[in-house]
């Protein structure tokens, strides 16, 4: 999995591409805890994001813990696949996709 | 039939999932089924690397089988480590609080949601755990 990071001022998007699972998910959310300094809009960028395993899912969830502290995290261009992922575990509620 | 043998350790899970594709390909599945057989299988077999012989190591066996007239992929994981039957796990429940909300049982229960059937036995000192999802 490849993630990009734009920072604009207090905003940051996190594009990921390939698959979140067991093997990528410590990687991302160490880039994550590594960032959020004075940060108050995260969003993630799911368009070429393959795949997402319950450990990508504990990962956005505790992303969405210390944003919900210190500002807001979106989740944009959501695939079908990832989508349905959503709704099976009921993230769809927690998350905020746009 | 086919089968993988090899050691139950979170290192080998980009081996499980090539051998998963592989079978998923030649199966002819579509996209969507051929990502929730991932998932399933990614759950399943990362559960066995933490907990089946923890703190030792031992193997894992998964045997997949795609019955063509019936339409149906079975991946069976086999292992020897402590008897453990994730069906009797608590769903967790979805409507605590996002920040209240700690993430145990979740890959079981996706696991069971996206498969159409999970069945598991103990047979001769053997934890037996059988998927199928119709194709």
């Amino acid at each position: 999995m490849t993630i990009n990071k734009d920072v604009n001022g207090k905003a940051l998007t996190i594009s990921l591409e390939g698959r979140l699972d067991t093997t990528t998910a410590p990687g991302l959310e160490e880039e994550i805890n590594g960032s959020l300094e004075n940060i108050e809009e995260l969003t993630f960028d799911f368009a070429k994001l393959e795949y997402i395993s319950s450990a990508g899912l504990r990962v956005l969830l505790s992303a969405q813990k210390k944003m919900n502290k210190q500002g807001k995290m979106v989740v944009k261009n959501v695939s079908e696949e990832v989508s349905e992922i959503f709704e099976v575990t009921g993230f769809s509620d927690i998350l905020t996709i746009e | 039939m086919k089968k993988l043998e090899i050691e139950a350790d979170v290192n080998q899970l980009n081996d499980v999932m090539a051998f998963i594709e592989e079978t998923l390909d030649e199966a002819g599945a579509a996209p969507k089924t051929a990502m929730q057989v991932n998932l399933a299988v990614e759950e399943i077999f990362v559960n066995i690397a933490h907990y089946a012989y923890a703190p030792g190591k031992g193997n894992a066996a998964i045997l997949v089988d795609v019955d063509k007239e019936a339409g149906e992929l079975s991946v069976q994981f086999r292992d020897t480590g402590v008897p453990y039957n994730p069906l009797e796990k608590e769903d967790p429940d979805l409507t605590i609080p996002v920040a209240e909300r700690q993430i145990g049982g979740l890959g079981i229960f996706m696991t069971k949601k996206v498969m159409d059937d999970v069945i598991y036995e103990h047979k001769d000192g053997q934890n037996i755990l059988t998927l199928k999802k119709k194709l």
